[in-house]
Parts: C-alpha cells; sequence; structure tokens
C-alpha cells in the first residue's frame, strides 16, 4: 500500500551550517543568456530538478568554464549542491570539472545527512550531463571522456525513473 | 558537524509562531502547573494500590476519564480508556479488536486517507490474523462518498475506521451517515473513528454518531505528548495488545503517567472551557490566513474542502514550482513554523498518500504545507506571517527552473 520502512526512525535533518548558509545566500544563482551548454537532471515528480549553465571558452587547447550559475527546485541540501558545484568549477577545465564527485560536494558542504547524498549525485549528475552535451555539439570526443556512464549518471537516470517504477509497483500492489 | 552549530547559523528570527500543531505543539502554563504537584507532591503513587497517594493517583485517572466520557457523551468512565498516545489509541481500536475477533477474521475497511496508526495496525491485522484489509477511495476533497461506501458493506466486513477528521488536509467526513449505512446494511460491524483532530474543534457525541470505538489525542488539544484516550462502547470486544503487571487499566499492563493524564485533564477543561470562543476563534485565524495567503501569493492550490466541511483550525495549500522542505527552511528563518507533505519532509520515496489520495499530481503534492491555528494564535500572529510567506515564496520560486517567467519578475 504505502512504500515506508516501517522500520526506520525519523529525525530532523542534521543540515550542515555550511547547507544553511548556501541555502539562505546561493552563490551563481539563475539562468545565463550566453550559455554554453545548459543541462538538467531530476524530475518534478521526484521533487528534485538542477538546472546547470555553463559558459566555456577555449584557451590553449583546453576548455575552460568561464562561468556557471544554476537553477534548483528542490529541498535546502539541492539548492546548496548545486551552488557549491558551480562554485567549484568556474575557472576550472572540462577536464578537471569531470573529476569532481559527489562525495567532493559532500565534503565541501561539510558533510550531507546520508538521506541526501542523492542531491550530491544530482548536482554531479547534471554537470556530467552538460560536459556530455557540450561535447556532443561540438562533435568532439577528447581521450579523458569516457564512453561508458559512471555512477552519478546512471544515479541520476534511476533517480528520474524511480516515479515510473513505483507506479508500476503500486499497480501491481492495487491488482494483489 | 553539530546541531548547536547548525542552529547558530539559522540565527533568531524577529517574531516565532508556531503552526505546526499537526506534529505537536505549545502547552500553555495552566496545564504545566495542572501537572507538577503529581510528580512529588501529591498522587505519585500507583492508582493501583490501597494507600493515600495510590487513591490519589487513581482519583485523576478517575475522573480524567469522567470528563472526556462527559465531552463526548459516552456513559461513563467505564467505556474510557486512557492511553499513552493518539497512536496507541488507534493501535488499541485495531489491534485490540482484531486480536479479541482474531477467530472470526472478516473485512477491516479504512478510508484511503487515514493516520498511518490505523493504516499499519490494520496490515498488522492482515499479517498476523488473516483479516482482508480494503480501502476506501475518496474524492477530490477528501470525502468518502456514501453510495460508493455503501458498495463495500457485505457480511464479512469485521471493522470500519474511519476519522472525523482529516489530520492534513481537514475534511470533515460524515461519520453518522457512514455509521448508519454500514449499520443498516450489516448490524454486527464495528465502526471506530480516529477523532484526534475533531476534538475539541467541534462537538462530538457517540451516540448521535453511532460509533464504537473513537479516538482522542492529548497532544493536539495542547495536552502534553504521551496520553491518548479510547473511547470503547459497553459490549464492544477488545483485547490489550500490551501485557504486563496489571494498573488500573484493564487494556494495558505498567504504571499509569499520572502527572500525564492531570495534564491532560486540564488540557480539557480549557478547551472546553469556551468551546463555542474557542471554535469561533480558531476559524477566524484560519480563514484570515487561508484569505491572505490565496490573495497574495499567485498559483497556489488549497487542498481539502473550503467552508463549514472543512475542519476550523486547517490551512493546507500548495505553493507551485517549490519544494516543500524548502519552504519549510525558508520559512523557519523566518520563525514560521510548518511541515510539509513533501517526500523529503516525510522521509519516504512519495509525497503524503493523502494528498495522492485526493488526486494530486507528486509536484503539486511537493509544495504543500500544513498550517494549523490554535486559540493562542492572535491577528498580529496570522499578519506576521503574511507578510513574510509571499517574499518567502517568491524568492524560491526565483531559484526554480520550473517557476513560469511571469512569476519570476520582481
Amino acid at each position: 500500500m504505502l512504500m515506508v520502512n516501517k522500520m526506520s526512525s525519523r529525525i530532523p535533518l542534521p543540515y550542515s551550517p555550511k547547507v544553511l548558509e548556501l541555502f539562505r545566500n546561493p552563490k551563481n544563482l539563475g539562468p545565463m543568456e550566453d550559455a554554453t551548454v545548459v543541462s538538467m537532471a531530476g524530475s518534478p515528480a521526484c521533487g528534485d530538478v538542477i538546472r546547470l549553465y555553463l559558459k566555456v571558452e577555449r584557451k590553449e587547447k583546453e576548455d575552460i568554464i568561464v562561468k556557471a550559475t544554476f537553477e534548483s527546485y528542490g529541498c535546502a541540501s539541492n539548492i546548496a549542491s548545486a551552488s557549491i558545484l558551480t562554485e567549484m568549477i568556474t575557472g576550472k577545465s572540462m577536464r578537471e570539472a569531470w573529476k569532481i564527485s559527489w562525495k567532493d560536494i559532500d565534503e565541501k558542504l561539510g558533510g550531507l545527512p546520508a538521506i541526501k547524498y542523492h542531491c550530491s549525485i544530482l548536482a554531479v549528475g547534471a554537470l556530467k550531463r552538460a560536459i556530455r552535451d557540450y561535447y556532443k555539439k561540438i562533435n568532439e570526443h577528447p581521450d579523458w571522456l569516457p564512453k561508458e556512464m559512471t555512477t552519478e549518471e546512471k544515479q541520476t537516470l534511476e533517480e528520474e525513473r524511480m516515479i515510473e517504477h513505483l507506479h508500476k509497483m503500486r499497480a501491481k500492489m492495487v491488482k494483489g | 558537524m553539530s546541531v548547536k552549530d547548525l542552529l547558530k547559523e539559522h540565527g533568531e528570527p524577529p517574531r516565532e509562531v508556531y503552526f505546526d500543531l499537526e506534529n505537536s505543539g505549545y502547552v500553555p502554563d495552566e496545564v504545566i502547573e495542572a501537572m507538577l504537584p503529581y510528580f512529588n507532591k501529591i498522587g505519585y503513587g500507583h492508582p493501583s494500590i490501597t494507600h493515600k497517594p495510590g487513591w490519589e493517583a487513581f482519583e485523576v485517572v478517575k475522573e480524567t476519564k469522567d470528563l472526556v466520557a462527559k465531552t463526548i457523551n459516552a456513559r461513563g468512565s467505564e467505556e474510557i480508556i486512557i492511553t499513552h498516545s493518539g497512536t496507541e489509541a488507534n493501535n488499541l481500536a485495531i489491534l485490540g479488536y482484531a486480536l479479541a475477533n482474531r477467530s472470526r477474521k472478516g473485512k477491516i475497511l479504512v478510508s484511503a486517507i487515514e493516520h498511518l496508526s490505523v493504516f499499519f495496525p490494520a496490515e498488522k491485522a492482515k499479517d498476523l490474523f488473516g483479516f482482508k484489509v480494503q480501502q476506501i477511495p475518496v474524492d477530490e476533497k477528501g470525502f468518502v462518498d456514501p453510495e460508493i461506501f455503501s458498495t463495500y458493506i457485505d457480511k464479512d466486513v469485521s471493522l470500519i475506521s474511519i476519522q472525523m477528521v482529516n489530520h492534513e488536509i481537514g475534511t470533515i467526513q460524515n461519520i453518522k451517515e457512514l455509521v448508519r449505512i454500514a449499520k443498516e446494511i450489516n448490524p454486527s460491524v464495528v465502526f471506530h473513528t480516529d477523532a484526534a483532530d475533531a476534538y475539541g474543534r467541534m462537538r462530538i457525541d457517540v451516540n448521535d454518531l453511532g460509533v464504537d470505538m473513537l479516538t482522542i489525542s492529548s497532544h493536539k488539544i495542547h495536552g502534553p505528548r504521551g496520553v491518548g484516550a479510547l473511547y470503547v462502547r459497553s459490549g464492544v470486544k477488545i483485547e490489550p495488545i500490551l501485557v504486563g503487571q496489571l494498573s488500573s487499566e484493564k487494556y494495558w499492563p505498567g504504571v499509569e503517567n499520572v502527572p500525564l493524564i492531570a495534564g491532560f485533564r486540564k488540557a480539557v477543561e480549557l478547551a472546553f472551557k469556551d468551546f463555542d470562543k474557542n471554535v469561533e476563534k480558531m476559524r477566524k485565524l484560519r480563514d484570515r490566513l487561508m484569505d491572505g495567503i490565496v490573495n497574495s501569493v499567485p498559483e497556489v492550490l488549497i487542498n481539502g474542502p473550503v467552508g463549514d466541511k472543512r475542519v476550523v483550525d486547517n490551512v493546507n495549500v500548495s505553493f507551485l514550482y517549490v519544494e516543500g522542505e524548502a519552504i519549510t527552511v525558508e520559512f523557519s528563518l523566518q520563525g514560521i513554523y510548518v511541515s510539509s507533505g513533501s517526500a523529503c519532509t516525510s522521509r519516504v520515496l512519495e509525497p503524503s498518500h493523502v494528498l495522492l489520495a485526493i488526486g494530486r499530481k507528486h509536484e503539486e503534492a511537493h509544495g504543500s504545507i500544513l498550517f494549523k491555528v490554535c486559540r493562542y494564535h492572535n491577528e498580529e500572529d496570522i499578519d506576521y506571517a503574511l507578510e513574510n510567506i509571499p517574499v518567502a515564496i517568491k524568492r524560491l520560486r526565483k531559484l526554480s527552473p520550473l517557476t513560469p517567467p511571469h512569476l519570476k519578475g520582481d
């Protein structure tokens, strides 16, 4: 009937002060009109969406993220994750930015509650999607960009498909 | 990382208004003062033991039951069981009934928007004793349609549990009519109603309603947490679900929490002292808040009915394009305390089952916020909230990629 683990407990989310600070004053907020690439991750049905805007310039054979902004629909840690990600990637090359993992975001935020790890995964998922889209757009394939999907990309897809799964599960249960 | 650091970062808001009365809240000084003597001055004995402190303790339990019985027109204290919570009262009603009637089995009917403390015991009765459980759907305002309801009633139905007032969306169910229909088709049906969100907000008469069991919760009427009550009509068979050393209460063992029960008694007294005045005050504050929100924030959905069929203290709205947990944090920074039916706050994979049952889409449910007003609020509290709510929603909408451009401008 209800998708809930009856053996779990419920406590207020132990957000770090950094999460609250960035929730209150997010950095690099809003759409970017002259973005080179825009990506979106998550789904409204899940209550989690991040849209990432990157301005990329080629300097001495490196593609540099000169500007990054975001929009976020989601909880406080979703907003904080997207905000810190834009700070972490500004000025970095695409090659370096690709290496950022959800754990790096978690660390920079002073530790997310375990139940909120998916927010940092979603932020990295959006970044990786933007990087792939960029190279697809210019029809290049740098050797450091793996063909295989990373953990964050897989989990982002999984979250996006989760609601579909839930609907199927629910339908099955009703049928009995 | 510590919660202390988080609280420091949060800071003290200029004013605080607590609307999260669904989840617990304010206990007035009068209630606390009524409790204190029973820790160390009088009645600190066990209410089952024959000595003065025992008699004093027993007097509290007995008087509380008498008072509760009077407020719902029950026969007397023998029809009232004091429990440790509304949750325990619901568990005792459903599992206690299932236990006593396990050889008969049969069907348990619940509405699709019941509290989890009704849903889960019903599921347990299925798993443990082989009862069948069926959920009765509700319409888009949360009402059980009497005609649809009647199609669920047959000779196999043993127990029905439908709440008087929904805890999230404030729908006042026509329990009297549902009881009449059920008993007309199957006179042996036992009807339980969870009245935790109705008690103290509307008149309840168990004989007029015709219900067999009824749940009350202390913390929902500004009493202390940790006390509830279950009305069980004489002749209805239930069995205790906890066992141990006998207490003055035959349906559960252990030592009665007399100080808390004394607090509950005081809370009942206060709720019924100026009953009509209190109800009218809540209704006015509710309307001021709900109208204020709808008039100052665009693209808001009201969850549940409006008017007389909505309980007097409940305001539940969905702010589109923003997520509920972010709203609760944003409001908290302004000293406005609420809760949300979003998946994030309920810590389950899906948003509130109540909102899904009335046909809200996931993204509509994620933006839902529940406010409850009470007689301790005043108009200034409501106006403070109304000053801050539009600003908070505007800021979060500015962040959201789902917000249409016409709502993003300054």
